[in-house]
């Protein structure tokens, strides 16, 4: 039933976000016949973005399936189909629209495994573009990923790298459970780096130190990695020297590496897209108070959108966190006496 | 029943279809030219969402559009087109239409506005005001819940509401054969208990006909309509889209051959209502409304401090302190 491809062991190849994606997608439907892609357009179109080009020509339309447009409906039939046997990967074309299969998603998918006691399990993989930046019409560009990350069941990852989306997606697919699978919107293209050809398994639940770096730690995840990397090279200029470190994973939490991280630094700064209140980074502040409060050296500062609706185009370069904003966060957190 | 339609009615249409399809051009040009945003020409559409305006009262019903209709509802008042230019720029107030235009803003998450034309429609009845609420939606958004779960519930409440329903043909790249198995939209009315009907949505006078019979229903205390509009994407989804990827070639090019606004060209020019020189001064017009409407948004760009605004009547507490850090950083004025 399976198809494994021959590929030397340390064969790599660059690719962006998107083409490492569309990869992965190609590698995993080969290997395993009960994988299926669904959502709006990922057929003959091959996704808005072409994340899914080139599946229908090659796997043909009973596996690669243009639904109806009803976001509940490609969730719903998901926990369906993988109660049956099957390995969805549902597409949501942007995650401002998850909101319309958010019972399927939080209700259903998520608890399936919990209510059932383990008769099914929603072997799902939810794949969506998020994030802010590049001047969408509404509802594209928020960071809802802190409302999932309040639903117990689902795991939620959230890639920066072209290598760690292979590494990732593969897993997800892979992974007995649901897992939301969100892509960097604005890194779709921008975002590009070597990634392994064969087998390339990422385990989720593992962050990843981008950076070395001894004076502070910023913990991002998802495209804020990259305006993190970006603060840090400006910071090193004036001396500082920062770490970073990206979580990947939301649900599983890398609770050890940030313990390490703050113990080594003292120092941290948490940047997130999302509004300030309850954004994840709140979490990760909260845990970092479980597990190393007397390692720090300076109160934890967060660097984060705004408590309003994510704004239209002309206001979004002063919504979503900026190099600068992080690097003067840093600078505080640093000169903290 | 219907209110015949008078020479000055006919010509008043035609105008607003050439301008509809102009401002939509504009617009789309705009995007290419990096001035704004991602935006969704109303090409094939002019004649559904100018007839169906025409045979509402602008003082009395409400219209709730998707997102390519702004740029016919000149009827409503000038400041439709004024606020969508805004809107598709990024500025915050496109989605604020000035009293007492009885329109909302463009909605991009598909359907969710049929429940609100519901609602208003529940609330019109409970105050007695004598009017109806239209909402329009594509094929491809009578797929979602929201729609069902609305049509269901006014049918019920026997609400003045009107669906449109405007049909052309795809949801981005998903063809209608996609989306349902019935035979048409219209026919989905049945299971709502109220009346459906499919009309022709490249003929403006058959549009304005049924619509004007959905209202009467509507405001009389009959109950909602559901009409179909059929017609036929003529551009790409949006700017952002590549139809050459998904849509036939000899589909298009027929459907051009069925142009909703050459077919009231020709109606209206056969009742010598209409020439040529009509259709250049009237794109001349539109041209020239448009340009000013563009120079105004772009002369007038919003301060980004206004994202602080209108998130609650009275700004919290802490959203003042953020405010506050938020000029530390960028100043009061960054613009
Ligand atoms: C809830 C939701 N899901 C998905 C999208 C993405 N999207 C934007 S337009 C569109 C197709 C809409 O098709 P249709 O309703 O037929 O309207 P048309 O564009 O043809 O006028 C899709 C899938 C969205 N805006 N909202
Ligand atoms: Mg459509």
């Amino acid at each position: 039933m399976s198809h494994v491809e021959e590929i030397p062991d340390d064969a790599s190849q660059e690719m962006n976000m998107l083409e490492a994606i569309n990869h992965t997608l190609h590698q995993e439907m080969r290997r395993d016949e009960r994988v299926m892609v669904l959502g709006e357009d990922v057929g003959h179109n091959g996704g808005v973005f072409r994340a899914t080009d080139g599946l229908h020509t090659e796997f043909g339309g009973d596996r690669v399936v243009d639904t109806p447009l009803a976001e509940a409906v490609i969730v719903g039939t998901s926990v369906g189909l993988a109660a049956a046997g099957q390995i969805p990967v549902a597409e949501i074309q942007f995650l401002g629209f998850a909101y319309q299969a958010m019972h399927q998603i939080a209700g259903q998918a998520a608890r399936l495994r919990f209510r059932t006691r383990g008769r099914f399990q929603a072997r799902i993989t939810i794949r969506s573009p998020f994030g802010g930046g590049v001047r969408t019409p509404e509802l594209h560009s928020d960071s809802i990923l802190s409302q999932f990350a309040n639903v117990p069941g689902l795991k939620i990852v959230a890639p920066s790298s072209a290598s760690d989306a292979k590494g990732m997606l593969a897993t997800a697919i892979r992974d007995p459970d649901p897992v939301l699978f969100l892509e960097p919107l604005r890194g779709y293209r921008m975002i590009k780096d070597e990634v392994p050809l064969g087998e390339h398994l990422v385990e989720l639940g593992k962050a990843r130190t981008v950076s070395d770096g001894s004076d502070v730690v910023i913990i991002a995840w998802s495209y804020m990695v990259d305006v993190a990397m970006r603060a840090a090279t400006e910071l090193a200029n004036e001396g500082i020297s920062a770490r970073i470190v990206d979580l990947r994973s939301i649900v599983p939490l890398d609770t050890e590496a940030i313990a390490q991280a703050v113990e080594d630094c003292g120092r941290v700064v948490v940047v997130q897209e999302a509004p300030e209140t309850n954004g994840f980074a709140s979490e990760v502040i909260a845990t970092i108070n479980d597990t190393s409060f007397y390692s720090l050296e300076a109160p934890v500062e967060r660097v984060s959108g705004w408590d309003a609706p994510y704004p239209t185009g002309q206001l979004e370069d002063f919504y979503v966190p900026d190099v600068g904003r992080v690097v003067a966060a840093v600078r505080r957190v640093v000169e903290t006496p | 029943m219907t209110r015949p339609l008078s020479d000055d009615d006919l010509r008043a249409m035609m105008t607003h279809m050439i301008g509809a399809r102009v401002s939509s051009q504009r617009a789309f040009n705009l995007q290419r030219q990096g001035r704004a945003g991602t935006n969704a020409p109303i090409d094939g559409s002019e004649a559904i969402v100018v007839g169906a305006a025409r045979a509402l009262d602008p003082t009395a019903d409400w219209v709730l559009p998707q997102y390519r209709e702004p740029v016919a509802l000149q009827r409503f008042g000038p400041e439709v087109l004024e606020s969508y230019v805004r809107y598709i720029l990024g500025d915050p107030d496109g989605g604020h239409i000035p009293e007492p235009v009885r329109v909302w803003p463009p909605q991009i998450s598909l359907a969710t506005q049929v429940p609100h034309a519901v609602g208003m429609a529940w609330g019109m009845k409970r105050t007695g005001e004598t009017g109806c609420a239209l909402v329009f939606l594509g094929d491809g958004s009578t797929s979602e819940g929201d729609f069902y779960e609305a049509a269901n519930f006014a049918g019920v409440l026997r609400a003045p509401v009107i669906f449109v329903v405007v049909n052309n043909g795809w949801a981005i790249s998903t063809p209608v054969a996609s989306q349902t198995a019935a035979k048409n939209f219209a026919a989905k009315s049945h299971a709502f208990g109220f009346p459906g009907t499919t009309v022709d949505g490249t003929d403006i006078l058959a549009v304005y006909e049924v619509v004007s019979e959905a209202r009467e229903r509507a405001v009389s205390g009959a109950g909602p309509t559901l009409i179909e509009a059929v017609t036929y994407r003529l551009a790409p989804h949006t700017t952002a889209d590549d139809p050459t990827r998904y849509m036939p070639d000899d589909e298009l090019v027929a459907a051009r051959g069925r142009d909703p606004l050459t077919r009231f060209q020709k109606e209206l020019s056969g009742r010598g209502l209409w020439s040529d020189d009509d259709t250049t001064r009237a794109e001349a017009d539109a041209d020239a409304v448009m340009e000013a409407a563009i120079q105004a948004a772009e002369a007038d760009r919003a301060n980004p401090i206004e994202l602080f605004d209108h998130v609650h009547a009275i700004r919290t507490t802490r959203l003042e302190r953020q405010r506050r850090e938020w000029i530390d950083h960028y100043g009061e004025d960054p613009r």
